[in-house]
């Protein structure tokens, strides 16, 4: 390829052999949310990939439609589990963003959102506190319902007004006020984990967080939550901010390397499909090359450590109906579908139902869903009526995004189905 | 973008399919400058989407008029460049005709519009019991008028036959803008010449179709899928014959070698062995005692020609896996090389042994790395040159190791294309199956129905 051509320039640039190494035979195109949204080409894997193609050998610039498809695109990467060429397609988009960040070509929207979002509050944890602390605040107190109910604001932001309803309850307590730095199992711990409490997770998701601490130490962990951590820069690093993920990549490496872990367990995929990336992102760095390597090696996400360890047995049977719904972060990133459906189907009494399509994204995508809004209740839409043909109780998700997201659906369709991390089901299931 | 399509014309085309069906973005052109086949590409003008067949008639006369070229499109997973545009061309989009619009069980006939995508056709009629047996390895994105236009085979070939077998009928807008309608729910019809099976595999240069009437079959009760493992592609090779000429006709066999094992395990992880010399998939179906006898007698057949292990699938899912794998084979095999450029060459069955080792020998003689599968029962094999774009002396090896493949066919009776059609790609070698008379009636006839010459120029042969 005319590299001299090219219209990327600097070292994120997307790599010329995964390019090469799409044969357009359109296989993942039947997989693609956004293809079946436009059904264009454009829209599509396929043509995604044909378009940095084009502008890396110089035959198209960064012109504004470029970057629409770019940020058009979920990164699901339900592509690359359908692609049976093994084109790395998330590696191209995420640098393609990279490129459009470097070059300042993201619509003003955009880039206020990624600016607000990825660059300050989840990179810097005080400012996530404050706002969150806000939010609460705003949630709790009543100020919220006014101002769902206010007409004039239905009226006149109907956007706007969408969106805070999506955005997720905030806990009372972050988790890191609640735990300490190391907590101890009741009997003697027989693995030593590492977890993250992450940047969302930590503020929003506590409960779900407790939930997972509390099935570690009741499968023997002595889990250690380094102090010194940060946000994964998973959301940075999909939407192309290679600078600030590499930072918090780095903080975490040594956050996380001073402890003797047998693991680091997440319940958030997004964040480990990051951690396990870490040793891509910083490969090369003379420093970190290392040791982000060994990092990732350690990280596991909950229910394949637990796959690992094996289950215990539950005191009673759990008789009720659940499904499980593939988080793109887990099976399309990790590679893990069959780990959680096997558990799940382990605990004595439950009825396992699958969900139809239950590995097409929900629409949530990070802050997909914020700039993205319509399409994302397109595909929200799609995954909900599978939801409630399940007719579950019980609906499983390990991503925040996803019980954030699908959690939305149920309340905008009135559907009386409890979305769950796997975690608060089996709190549930051991009465912990 | 230097416009061959003047303004005024583009306005004209927007009049007639609305301004929403246009697109004219360069975004849009890039992503409709291919199909599956590598090495060809060519950006169109613009890519129209008609929602009526009136209005592809009025496009198309307006090409007559202005002298613009129309390039039909389905999916875009062919694999003789027959959907990549040509210069001065736009893309009509077929691909949002995507409702089956009849299913008549007393006929057992379906009509559909040409997008339907080929396996949504599968599932609707196997809800009720019925067939529609061609399914190609693409079959969960092309389209049933691609399939149509490209007349194309796929796993369950040696029982059920090609596209061709199960078109009764169709609705075509020819290249003047004449809208007809040929064939029929009647099983029997001699009526005037059979212009529906001259329309078939016509690879988009002489109509367009906007309606097919296609058979259906009633679904076989049971089935049963098998793997034999070789030491040799010859026993494999010798294994087909052997088991047609027992008066078996299993629905499947197909044939991968050790670099497509290799590259289809690594993407599906179903636990082929990576270390045997190459294997045969197969499966029989029917009523379940003639299924029990035929997979027994199919094992002692391959038994007898050294297989040195045979498997049988133990549930559906198994078997619909070993399926779902195979049908990934030729894209796994980009995981070795970048470029994968495959032929389709079909030799008569008693001919799989001797063609197999000829490419073999091609394959060293040229020094380029080659990886074959295929349908084995069809004498249907894809030797698939895995190359990188980017190496010109190694592409050009590639081309000649491929000529030689094609003569070494045609010299055993057999044919440069069985399923994926002659296109771009494969046009300067059509010759050496039709001869240059052959060639010329087909001109003739191109010429009397599309003067202009207008309706995917340059596909097939050059005028
Ligand atoms: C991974 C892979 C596996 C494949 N496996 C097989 C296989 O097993 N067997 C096989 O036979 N082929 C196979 N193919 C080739 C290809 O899928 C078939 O040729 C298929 O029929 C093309 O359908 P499409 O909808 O993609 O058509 P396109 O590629 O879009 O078009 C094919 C041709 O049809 C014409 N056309 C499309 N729609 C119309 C219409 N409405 N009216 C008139 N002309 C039209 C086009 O002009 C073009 O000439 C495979 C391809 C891939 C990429
Ligand atoms: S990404 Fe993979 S599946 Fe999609 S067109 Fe390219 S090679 Fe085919
Ligand atoms: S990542 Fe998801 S949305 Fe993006 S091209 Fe792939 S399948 Fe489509």
């Amino acid at each position: 390829m005319k590299t001299e051509n090219s219209n990327f320039s600097g070292i994120d640039i997307p790599s010329d052999d995964v390019l090469t190494n799409c044969m357009h035979c359109g296989l993942c195109l039947p997989v693609c949310p956004t293809y079946a949204i436009t059904g264009r080409e454009k829209s599509s894997p396929r043509g995604r990939i044909r378009l940095i193609k084009s502008v890396a050998e110089g035959t198209l610039d960064i012109t504004q439609g470029f970057v629409d498809e770019m940020n058009f695109c979920l990164d699901c990467q339900a592509c690359e589990t359908a692609c049976p060429a093994g084109v790395k397609y998330g590696s191209l988009v995420e640098s393609a963003r990279n490129q459009i960040r470097v070059q300042r070509k993201d619509s003003e929207f955009t880039l206020m959102m990624k600016w607000i979002f990825l660059r300050n509050i989840l990179s810097k944890k005080y400012l996530l506190n404050i706002v969150s602390k806000l939010l609460g605040i705003y949630q709790s107190s009543g100020l919220e319902a006014a101002f769902k109910n206010s007409l004039v604001v239905k009226k006149l932001t109907p956007k706007l007004f969408k969106l805070q309803l999506l955005s997720p309850r905030i806990d009372g307590r972050f988790f890191d006020e609640i735990y300490p730095e190391i907590v101890l199992p009741r009997n003697t711990p027989k693995y030593t984990v590492g977890f993250l409490s992450g940047c969302i997770m930590n503020v929003a998701f506590a409960h779900v967080h407790e939930d997972t601490i509390k099935v570690l130490l009741h499968h023997d962990c002595r889990v250690i939550i380094p102090k010194k951590q940060v946000c994964c820069g998973s959301l940075q690093a999909h939407n192309g901010d290679f600078d600030v993920a590499r930072e918090l990549a780095k903080k975490n490496i040594d956050a996380f390397l001073k402890h003797d872990l047998d693991a680091i367990v997440m319940d958030s995929a997004g964040c480990g499909a990051l951690m396990k990336e870490y040793g891509h992102y910083l490969h090369g760095d003379p420093e970190y090359s290392e040791k982000a390597k060994q990092l990732s090696g350690k990280v596991k996400d909950l229910t394949e450590f637990l796959y690992e360890i094996g289950l215990k047995v539950p005191a009673k049977q759990f008789s009720h109906r659940v499904s499980y719904h593939d988080a793109c972060h887990l099976i399309h990133a990790q590679k893990i579908s069959k780990e959680p459906r096997d558990l799940i189907k382990s605990i004595p009494g439950i009825d396992f139902v699958e969900l139809n399509e239950a590995s097409w994204c929900c629409g949530s995508a990070g802050i997909y869903n914020v700039t993205h809004y319509e399409d994302s209740m397109k595909i929200l839409d799609r995954k909900m009526n599978n939801v409630k043909e399940t007719q579950a109780e019980y609906l499983v998700a390990n991503n925040p995004g996803c019980l954030t997201q699908i959690e939305y659906g149920c309340s905008q369709q009135q559907v009386n189905m409890k979305i769950v991390h796997f975690s608060t089901l089996l709190r549930t299931v051991y009465e912990l | 973008m230097n416009r061959q399509i003047s303004q005024n014309t583009l306005s004209t085309i927007s009049l007639i399919v609305g301004k929403e069906n246009l697109f004219t973005s360069k975004e849009d052109a890039i992503s409709y400058s291919y199909d599956g086949t590598p090495l060809h590409s060519q950006l169109p003008e613009a890519i129209v989407r008609p929602t009526t067949k009136d209005q592809i008639s009025e496009l198309v006369k307006l090409a007559n008029k202005e002298h613009f070229s129309i390039v039909p499109r389905g999916a875009g997973t062919g694999l003789s460049g027959g959907s990549i545009p040509v210069p001065n061309c736009i893309i009509l989009d077929m691909s949002q005709w995507n409702k089956i619009l009849e299913i008549d069980q007393e006929n057992l006939t379906s009509w559909v519009e040409p997008g339907v995508i080929t396996s949504q056709l599968h599932q609707e009629v196997e809800k009720i019991g019925l067939f529609y047996p061609p399914d190609p390895g693409s079959m969960n994105i092309c389209t049933i008028g691609g399939n149509v236009a490209e007349n194309s085979g796929g796993l369950r070939g040696l029982k059920y036959g090609v596209t061709k077998n199960y078109v009764m009928g169709l609705e075509v807008v020819l290249p003047n803008g004449e809208i007809i309608s040929c064939g029929g729910k009647s099983v029997k019809d001699v009526a005037g010449y059979n212009l529906k099976d001259f329309f078939i595999g016509s690879e988009g240069t002489l109509g367009i179709f906007t309606k097919i009437l296609l058979k259906l079959i009633p679904k076989p009760e049971t089935s049963k899928t098998m793997l034999a493992y070789f030491n040799t592609q010859a026993d494999a090779g010798r294994t087909v014959s052997a088991i047609i000429s027992k008066k078996i006709i299993p629905c499947t066999i197909e044939f991968l070698d050790n670099t497509t094992i290799r590259c289809v395990e690594e993407f599906s992880h179903i636990g082929l062995p990576i270390d045997i010399n190459s294997l045969l998939l197969l499966e029989v179906d029917g009523h379940s005692t003639v299924v029990e006898e035929e997979a027994l007698k199919i094992v002692e057949c391959c038994k007898q020609n050294n297989a040195t292990e045979v498997k049988i699938a133990q549930t559906v899912e198994e078997a619909i896996k070993l399926k779902t794998a195979r049908r990934s084979a030729f894209s796994a095999l980009a995981r070795t090389r970048p470029t994968t450029i495959l032929e389709d060459i079909t030799v008569p069955r008693s001919e799989i042994a001797t063609m197999l080792e000829k490419i073999a020998a091609i394959s060293k003689k040229y020094n380029v790395l080659i990886g074959t599968f295929g349908h084995a029962g069809d004498g249907n094999l894809h030797p698939t040159c895995l190359t990188d774009e980017r190496d010109h002396d190694e592409i050009s090896r590639a081309e000649k190791a491929y000529e030689e493949i094609f003569i070494e066919a045609v010299k055993l009776g057999g044919t440069i294309t069985g399923e994926h059609g002659t296109g771009l790609a494969k046009k300067k070698f059509l010759h050496l199956v039709t001869g240059y008379t052959a060639i010329e009636t087909m001109r003739t006839i191109k010429k009397a129905l599309d003067p202009n010459n207008i309706l995917n120029p340059g596909k097939v042969f050059d005028i």
